[in-house]
């Protein structure tokens, strides 16, 4: 009969209709609540009612695998031998793999020998003209250029905010465990530490400086070698639970949540007042 | 494996790529010879014989579908222009691969448009971008740069502005790398002045109308925009290029009698930006990510076909390992998830062209919305996937799909991936479709809409290189996945989908069999990919190299993407230990030849049906204009 193809139709976009309103009578204000893991039940596979996000009162958080502009990963301010310092060592490889040639690295060279040093004098990255494939990071030896999470870049004045400078690109090490803390995990299996590779090479020479100062009663060296994590320390230890049973690395308590908000307000203050003035 | 909808069943179907060579080579024993460069195949044809060994290609052997016509610029490398064109036979099989030279200066290669009426679009690109003439063309204009433009940008030896260097990786980035914006570069600054022979207050220069004239029907275009000789009833109507039907900047320009469309002519190039030549300068690495900038729906099939063919030039080479199985199996996954977000995306947007606003593809968005979750978690981005590598992906399946919160306000999402792919595919995409079908199969509305028209045939969307569901639907059972199989798809079991009818009706029911296809395929990778569990997606273990070498050599792969046959023509100059640039790097984009017919479907229906014969053909301009 003419017009029953219609009708079904029509008796689908009421199904619809009445599901929107299914998942709130079920969850009630859960599903739009903050503070617990609740954001599944509105945009779960089971989710039936209303998706959206009603950003920018609310955002979906990003995956760890996300990747927007690049940051260069610096040694944090409380590290015990190289708080500040960069893991990039101005190898150039980043700046080669970039597809649309946006970074630019200034080698810096030692002023007495005139030899390169492993760290770059300057580092810019044109985000006007970054396409975000993630490849510096992927193909980076050292780990020290990272995608970041952070999308909310908008700024009044494109030509004196877009080019990105070392000051402007970088970011403590802990940042990048506590936004990707799995890949930060995979990474250090893959080095065999949570250090950066040089200053675990530095501090094993370090230690065996050590013992052979030890030897000759020379006095302890100053300096505390940064401490080595092998993988098999490293599965053991509370940052890296990874494979302990029950405990997983994206388990986490709501002070450390709490915590990260808090820090993710500052960045946004701190933008702002960039930006805005 | 070749389902028997497409065996040969004719004799001539039978000759083999070898045999047909050898049959030309006896037929035209002075035109026809081996290409015998390294890593090249096919045969050279000779450039004043080529429409003759062109229709025994076509009438003898059996060769319909002219899948790619593209030029090369050897330039500094024999010194000649190249026109190299992909003939397959619509029965399935490889390809016969024929070309034809010509020296750089004054170019010129007989039109093959008498033969392959899909070489129309593809000759006057390579007459825009390397300036080859094609006597013989009925129609031989600049279509993606416009008229006017000086020079032709793919030639080796045109710069373009803000020119570096031949070749990325540029010097001056490392190690002494002093930022400056190429804008601050510009010459003229704001001191640009205008010829003096174009005219600001008329607005209109010949190339307009030359599109007119084009038309074919005489319409005289100065007469029609004068006011005072305004005596035709034959009305030039621009849809596009700012118009939301035309899914883009793309325009229409067509000619009405009342309101019956007499002729259509396709005028594109307004998203042009030389893809190609950006991929001339880039490392193979580099083009990844380009690649997913051309048909932006679904990115991880333009990443599929690139890989591939790159990975053919690199298996001529000593050191190469193919992708390992797992490896196969999620790139097959993820093509599929794209091709359903392709055709959702596709039906979607046709029913807002014909009338039904939104409510549909709204539904449909939100399946793909947490098929885009999911490649953002894989991959690292929705849309702009750049996943694939060659011999490998990006990375693995993650364990979980989750997120972690960075910014203000951020809420959680945490899944198992293999739970969530599971339900994905079992239950959440097979009820959408299901819906879909509940919505619109039935619906009066649209069958009278679109039921007979557009109507394409069968023999003339072969001779028009239409591909994918276009070709499909009008009842060709061709795909690229079963007639020229790559990765796993042999092993895999799913049908082609095929309608008779050829109209917008019978495109619509083939992107709905293959929705319900692909998620046949789905259902058969999930197994694989908990039997490979733990294995390796590169061969050795290990990540590829940042710099391939790549051998010398030409390789065309080629993929069914969701818009159809999406294939990669690449060359290779080789050198010691490889090349790490592409010499030349070829987009056969389904967008741009699936509009060769438009004017053609779209002939005689009402204006109001054109948006709908547009949308019924899914383009997307990233791709169409490249």
């Amino acid at each position: 009969m003419y017009g029953t193809g219609l009708a079904k139709g029509l008796m689908l976009t009421l199904r619809h209709f009445v599901d929107s309103f299914v998942d709130d009578l079920r969850y009630g204000l859960r599903k739009y609540s903050h503070a617990t893991d609740n954001f599944g039940l509105r945009q779960g596979t089971a989710a039936k009612g209303v998706i959206t996000v009603q950003y920018p009162d609310e955002k979906v958080a990003v995956p760890e695998r996300f990747r927007f502009v690049p940051f260069l990963i610096v040694e944090d301010e409380d590290h015990p031998t190289r708080s500040g310092k960069d893991w990039c060592t101005s190898c150039g490889i980043c700046a080669k793999v970039c597809p649309p040639q946006c970074i630019w690295i200034v080698r810096g060279n030692d002023p007495d020998t005139g030899r390169p040093v492993p760290e770059p004098e300057a580092f810019f990255i044109d985000i006007d003209i970054c396409m975000n494939c993630g490849y510096c990071a992927e193909y980076c030896p050292f780990d020290a250029i990272k995608m970041d999470h952070d999308y909310e870049l908008a700024s009044y004045d494109r030509t004196s905010h877009h080019i990105h400078d070392k000051e402007k690109l970088s970011k403590p090490a802990s940042y990048w465990r506590d936004i990707a803390p799995t890949r930060a995990y995979e990474e250090m299996l893959v080095r065999g530490t949570w250090e950066h590779k040089d200053a675990a090479k530095e501090a094993r020479r370090g230690a065996a400086s050590a013992r052979a100062g030890s030897r000759t009663q020379q006095p302890q060296a100053e300096v505390q070698p940064a401490p080595v994590v092998t993988a098999e320390t490293a599965a053991a230890a509370p940052a890296a639970s990874a494979t302990a049973e029950g405990a997983t690395p994206w388990s986490e308590d709501d002070a450390k949540r709490e915590e990260r908000r808090r820090k993710a307000l500052e960045r946004k203050a701190k933008r702002a007042a960039r930006s805005g003035g | 494996m070749v389902s028997p909808a497409i065996a040969p069943d004719d004799v001539v179907n039978a000759v083999s790529i070898e045999d047909s060579i050898a049959y030309l080579k006896s037929k035209h024993p002075d035109a026809v010879t081996d290409d015998e460069r390294e890593g090249y195949s096919g045969v050279v044809v000779q450039a004043s014989k080529l429409l003759e060994v062109a229709r025994a290609i076509r009438d003898d052997l059996g060769f319909d579908y002219l899948s790619s016509a593209t030029a090369v610029d050897y330039l500094g490398a024999g010194d000649h222009m190249e026109m190299v064109y992909h003939a397959y036979r619509t029965s399935g099989g490889g390809a016969l691969v024929f070309k034809a030279q010509t020296e750089r200066e004054n170019p010129e290669i007989p039109s093959l448009v008498p033969v392959w009426r899909g070489a129309d679009f593809q000759e006057r690109e390579a007459w825009d971008l390397y300036g080859i003439k094609f006597p013989g063309h009925p129609n031989l204009r600049r279509i993606l740069m416009w008229e006017g433009f000086h020079g032709h940008p793919m030639r080796k030896d045109w710069r373009e502005a803000y020119y570096e260097e031949e070749q990325k990786p540029f010097d001056n980035r490392w190690p002494g790398g002093h930022v400056h914006r190429s804008e601050e570069k510009n010459v003229f600054g704001k001191n640009v002045t205008y010829p003096s022979d174009i005219d600001l207050n008329r607005l209109m220069d010949t190339s307009e109308s030359e599109v007119y004239a084009s038309l074919g029907l005489g319409v005289d275009v100065e007469r029609i925009l004068d006011k005072d000789g305004f005596e035709t009833n034959e009305l030039v109507v621009n849809m596009g290029p700012h118009h939301p039907s035309t899914h883009g900047v793309f325009r229409m320009v067509l000619t009405v009698d009342g309101e019956t469309v007499t002729s259509l002519e396709p005028v594109m190039g307004y998203l042009h930006r030389n893809h190609e030549k950006i991929g001339e300068r880039n490392t193979y690495l580099h083009n990844i990510p380009f690649t997913d900038r051309l048909d932006y729906i679904s990115s991880m099939g333009n990443n599929h076909g690139y890989v591939l063919a790159v990975e053919q030039l690199m298996s001529l080479g000593r050191k190469y390992n193919p992708p390992t199985y797992r490896c196969e199996a999620i790139r097959v996954m993820m093509v599929e998830l794209s091709r359903i977000v392709n055709h959702l995306w596709a039906i979607g947007f046709w029913l807002n062209d014909i009338g039904a606003f939104f409510t549909p593809v709204l539904y449909f968005i939100q399946e793909r919305e947490r098929i885009l979750d999911f490649f953002e978690a894989v991959a690292g981005s929705r849309m702009m996937c750049n996943y694939m590598r060659f011999g490998g992906l990006f990375g693995d399946l993650p364990e979980r799909i989750k997120s972690v919160s960075n910014l203000t306000n951020d809420r959680i999402r945490d899944y198992n991936t293999m739970q969530f792919l599971t339900e994905m595919v079992n239950e959440r995409i097979p009820r959408t479709i299901d819906e879909l079908e509940q919505l619109l199969t039935q619906n009066e509305i649209l069958l009278e809409r679109s039921i007979g028209v557009g109507v394409l045939s069968a023999d003339d969307a072969i001779n028009y290189s239409a591909a994918g569901p276009l070709l499909r639907g009008s009842g060709v059972a061709y795909d690229v996945r079963r007639a020229d199989p790559y990765s796993i798809y042999p092993e895999l079991d799913f049908d082609i989908a095929v309608e008779q009818d050829g109209d917008m009706y019978a495109r619509y029911r083939v992107r709905v069999t293959e929705l319900r296809e692909s998620v046949r395929i789905l259902k058969q990778i999930l197994p694989r990919l908990e039997a490979t569990e733990g294995e390796s997606i590169w061969a050795d273990g290990k990540p590829g190299a940042y710099a391939p070498r790549v051998p010398f050599g030409e390789a065309y792969g080629r993929v069914e993407n969701g818009k159809g046959e999406l294939g990669y023509y690449v060359v290779s100059a080789g050198g010691r230990g490889g090349s790490s640039n592409p010499w030349r790097y070829h987009v056969r984009a389904p967008s741009f030849i699936n509009l060769t017919p438009m004017g053609l479907m779209s002939t005689g229906y009402k204006v109001a049906d054109i948006v709908g014969i547009l949308g019924s053909i899914d383009i997307v301009l990233g791709e169409t204009d490249r």
